[in-house]
């Protein structure tokens, strides 16, 4: 393994400096980076060690919605009454990752910038696209894609692994970012891309800053979340499909709602004509199925993956009927 | 002197009940020590190079970087330039530095070059007119295979009232052992004497791999294997890496140890063979079978022996069978938990079952329709009533999303035991050794030698000391072929009584009777005839005086036998929008002859049940058809059965005294065998459509289902 410099800082500004233009990497769990270095996908520089960092751990319920540090750790928010009771679909996704010991050390902030899964990405002898190749291996009819996009693959075909990125944006969650000229608030919305806009990262972070904050809106009277996934295994996996749910009703009748899909696309993916098509609508069983089916309108199955369109349109429905 | 018979078992006081396993407390609180935890003074690690392609020539091997590494003591090559690499994850090299991190860099600076050739990594593919050689030019990718054949099989069909054709296949599955394979070498200072920590289930056979290997005598080899966590038929000898290992310590002069990562475990460790089974039954109105035909191959990878037992456990009539091992560049088969028994298990049941659907016949009355063994009948009857059988619905008949389903399978195995010695100490002060050369590989041998002696000498499991594990005690076999507490029980026995019969001579002088009036039980030694003459074991063992005593016995065979039955029922739910198979409970029967310790024959029953479980839904080595490697060689995507989907698991030891009279039989084996089977069939039950093919996954379901709501199926 190359040798890094390993830097421990007491404040964000420190941290940001010590991450410099390139080179450097931010630690803060290490649940992925540490597998990443010794899988040698990545050759660091510098580690810059967020531990250290004060004041990065923290869920605050506040007038204007949930604050949650960078540093939380994932059981830490499964397991606060605050988040369980206003923000569902938030606590569900992050009691549903990995294990136990994996959601005592993982942050929030690690689980939002997590790489992909794919199998492909994670072997160092296939040169893929993801990592200056010039193939997809998942897009060939002969590849073993069964765990790959269905939605907004082209060219790369992972999907976002972070069960914690589709609830918040369900959510209508922001970051909040600190790099070397300042702090800015990035919606959720705009924070993950797909590879076609940045093919060698899974969001728009910038090398040299760290997430510090998630901000999450106190949703407004009469709204409910939930977030479903599909695993091979019920511990200690990464769920092949899923869905973040959060809608408002207004006297039975839906005033807005958020539909995302997980694990079948590389960003968590807004069905925005499912969104819409419910805007107004009382969640009957007919009202439901349609918007199921809306939302997986355009997918489009690799070789060996077309089950994850029914299976998608029924976590939708089973979580929209849960809802109403 | 003559061998006595085992105690009537209403006689018996530890043997046939339940003793907790004797190294429970050392392996849940850590203080076992297995060879990933052995660490001699100044132990290197030892790091294997492993080509990355499925088929290549190495052109050239260059070690010079490695070596010139600080920290690296010695770097090996396996192989030599020209030398063909006929799957991605040989071993080419080794290396052993001062540090696990320094010798996985050095095992990244060997540099070896390779040209490669065209590959084929599915059997169908291999299968295909054309197709790349997996052994090189001239060697074909299937032998055609004998067919073998009894009675006229066309004839019996055209007979038949029914007819079913299906085609069943079985996926590779890998030993996945916790532990991954390898050794600890230390060299005597002379250079000629060696120490081996093993994780092994065959001291004795790694021993003889390494003096065979290494030019040296029996007498210059010592074997350990303390614990070892896992082998399931893979872990026989001291294996590529266990040789380079000791060649490695030879050269750096210390201690090395060498474990397998898990991605080369995965890869270069062995698995259990795939199998492809094209399959026609036909059966009378009344159930009787009259014909049975199997077309089947399977891959073993670069390796053959994909071959298993037709037709499975049911009389069939008449038989028309070929089977082809077809080669791929894979990693090679090795001996796994019941070899050949659970693919032949799931091709067959699974065509009873669609066998009994056409007939409109419940699957059990089917089976014993055509089942010789009395015993297995008794069985059915049992995981009948406990698994809820009556609550059984015609396949497909049910309503709802989810939907129940029940299913059962049957095994056969054979067991049995011989080749084995054993030593028992008795000391002045009443303390008991019991040494064996056998090794725990899991199932509990440690505790058969503590409970069997405790029966024999009449003390408390507590009061008897098992060592095994080591080449420097009497000799016996490999624990392969369910055969370690049928040769070890015995052995043990015999012993024991002789040591006893020995302490009962210079007891009865002293109780003025006779040895032959004399018992041990409940810690004493007694006249079976006059309860005044007694005399505690210590006291006894006191008469002793300086003279220990030391008795060495033999396996006799008039205590073990083999041939073992059993079956299990699986009830399940199906979700039939998500795919999802929820395994409710699996009630797993078996027998093993005179059962040593209830309470292990019970864990090998469940420890059965969840690797046939994890073989029939998760478990699937995926070969990459692009660049040729396994793709998922880790434990995240190769996936194996976790505690939270666990069913309720429900063993039920054969306590009859029929069966309990035969003498000792194994039970590591059978219990895996019947098990995708049954879930199979109950998935088929419940959803009214068969998954032929292991493991079944949600996407298969999902197929599945679409087939039968399009009418294609």
């Amino acid at each position: 393994m190359k040798s890094f410099e390993y830097v421990t800082p007491s404040t964000v500004e420190q941290a940001v400096r010590a991450l410099g233009a390139e080179g450097g990497l931010a630690l803060a769990g290490g649940m992925d980076l540490v597998p990443t270095l010794q899988e040698h996908l990545i050759a660091p520089d510098r580690l810059v060690n967020l531990k250290a960092v004060d004041g990065l751990r923290y869920i605050r319920a506040e007038a204007d919605g949930l604050r949650i540090g960078a540093l939380t750790t994932l059981a830490d928010i499964a397991g606060h009454p605050a988040v369980r009771d206003r923000y569902t679909a938030l606590a569900q996704a992050a009691e549903t990752v990995g294990s136990p010991q994996i959601r005592n050390v993982g942050t929030l902030g690690g689980n939002l910038c997590q790489r992909p899964r794919c199998w492909y990405f994670r072997n160092e002898d296939y040169h893929c696209l993801k990592k200056g190749g010039d193939r997809c291996f998942a897009a060939d009819t002969s590849a073993d894609n069964q765990y790959h996009a269905i939605l907004g693959g082209m060219p790369c075909h992972i999907v976002h692994p972070s069960n914690t990125a589709t609830a918040l944006v369900a959510l209508s969650a922001s970051v909040s970012v600190t790099g070397p000229n300042g702090s800015r608030v990035i919606s959720l919305d705009d924070f993950f891309v797909l590879p076609r806009t940045r093919l060698y990262a899974e969001n728009v972070l910038e090398s040299n800053e760290i997430i510090t904050e998630v901000h999450v809106p106190t949703p407004a009277a009469g709204s409910r979340s939930l977030f479903l996934e599909a695993a091979d295994k019920s511990a200690f996996d990464w769920a092949v499909s899923g869905v973040a749910v959060a809608v408002t009703l207004t006297s039975g009748r839906v005033r807005s709602a958020r539909i995302v899909l997980h694990a079948v696309a590389p960003i968590p993916w807004r069905a925005r004509k499912a969104e819409d098509s419910l805007t107004g609508a009382v969640l009957s069983e007919a009202v439901v199925k349609s918007a199921a089916d809306a939302a997986l309108a355009g997918a489009k199955a690799l070789s060996n993956n077309a089950y994850k369109i029914p299976l998608t349109t029924s976590l939708v429905r089973r979580a929209l009927a849960e809802i109403a | 002197m003559a061998v006595t018979p085992w105690k009537p078992t209403d006689q018996m006081t530890v043997v046939t009940k339940s003793t907790p396993r004797v190294d429970a407390v050392a392996k849940v609180t850590g203080r076992a020590k297995y060879t990933y935890d052995i660490k001699p003074k100044q132990c290197l690690a030892g790091r294997l190079v492993t080509c990355p392609h499925p088929n290549a020539k190495i052109t050239s091997l260059d070690l010079s970087a490695a070596e010139a590494l600080p920290g690296v003591k010695a770097v090996l090559a396996l192989r030599n330039a020209r030398d063909m690499c006929r799957f991605a994850g040989e071993f080419v090299a080794a290396v052993a530095a001062v540090s696990e991190d320094i010798a996985t860099d050095a095992a990244r600076l060997v540099k070896v070059e390779f040209e490669t050739y065209p590959f084929v990594v599915r059997e169908e593919d291999a299968l295909k007119p054309n197709a790349p050689m997996a052994r090189g030019e001239g060697r074909a990718n299937a032998n055609d295979g004998n067919v073998r054949t009894d009675g006229d099989v066309d004839a019996a069909f055209a007979g038949a009232d029914a007819t079913i054709d299906g085609t069943y296949s079985t996926q590779v599955q890998g030993h996945v052992c916790l532990e991954t394979h390898g050794v600890v070498c230390e060299w005597n200072d002379a250079q000629d004497q060696l120490t081996v920590w093993a994780s092994t289930q065959g001291v004795f056979s790694v021993r003889d791999g390494l003096t065979g290997a290494l030019g040296l005598d029996a007498s210059n080899v010592r074997v350990v294997t303390d614990y070892m966590g896992g082998g399931f038929g893979s872990k026989f000898g001291p294996g590529e890496e266990g040789i380079a290992c000791a060649r490695l310590a030879k050269m750096a002069k210390a201690p090395v140890r060498l474990m397998l990562t898990r991605e080369q475990e995965s890869t270069n460790s062995g698995n259990r063979p795939s199998s492809i089974q094209q399959v026609k039954l036909g059966a009378k109105k009344d159930g009787t079978v009259v014909g049975y035909q199997v077309r089947s191959y399977g891959t073993g990878g670069i390796g053959s022996g994909a071959g298993f037992p037709t037709p499975y456990i049911y009389r069939t009539g008449t038989v028309r069978a070929q089977h082809s091992d077809v080669y791929i560049n894979a990693g090679n088969a090795r001996a796994m938990r019941a070899p050949g028994h659970p693919q032949a298990s799931f091709g067959m049941e699974s065509a009873m079952d669609d066998l009994a659907d056409a007939l409109g016949m419940d699957p059990i009355e089917l089976r014993k329709k055509n089942d010789g063994s009395d015993r297995r009948h008794r069985q059915y009857a049992v995981a009948a009533e406990m698994i809820g059988w009556s609550n059984r619905r015609p396949s497909g008949s049910l309503p709802g999303v989810i939907k129940r389903g029940y299913g059962i399978g049957s095994a056969t195995w054979g067991g049995g035991g011989g080749g084995t010695q054993a030593q028992v100490d008795i000391h002045a002060d009443g303390s008991v050794i019991v040494k064996c050369g056998t090794q725990d590989l899991g199932t509990g041998a440690r505790t058969v030698v503590a409970v069997v002696a405790a029966e024999e000498l009449g003390l408390p499991v507590s009061a008897i000391t098992p060592l095994i594990g080591d080449t420097s005690f009497p000799p016996s076999g490999g624990s392969g072929g369910s055969t370690t507490t049928p040769s070890v029980a015995p052995a043990i026995k015999v012993t024991a009584d002789m040591a006893r019969d020995a302490l009962f001579a210079k007891v009865a002088q002293a109780l003025h009777t006779t040895p032959d009036l004399l018992e041990a039980r409940d810690g004493m030694i007694r006249d079976s005839g006059d309860a005044s003459k007694s005399i505690s074991w210590k006291d006894a063992c006191a008469l002793l005086g300086t003279e220990s005593m030391s008795v060495h016995g033999a396996h006799d065979r008039s205590l073990s036998s083999s041939g073992v039955a059993g079956c299990c029922a699986a009830e399940v739910d199906v979700d039939t929008e998500t795919g999802k198979i929820m395994v409710r409970r699996l009630v797993s029967v078996q027998d093993c002859g005179l059962v040593i310790d209830k309470l292990t024959t019970e864990s090998q029953i469940i420890g059965g049940a969840i690797q046939g479980m994890s073989w029939a839904l998760y478990e699937d080595r995926i070969m990459d058809r692009i660049q040729g490697q396994q793709i998922n060689p880790n434990l995240e995507t190769y996936k194996i059965l976790t505690t939270p989907d666990m069913p309720e698991i429900i063993p039920v030891v054969w306590m009859e005294e029929e069966s309990l009279s035969r003498g000792v039989i194994g039970i590591g084996e059978p219990p895996v065998i019947p098990v995708a089977g049954a879930i199979g069939n109950a998935v088929k039950n419940a959803i009214g459509v068969r998954v032929p093919s292991l493991p079944i996954t949600r996407a298969k379901v999902l197929a599945a289902l679409a087939r039968k709501g399009n009418g294609t199926t």
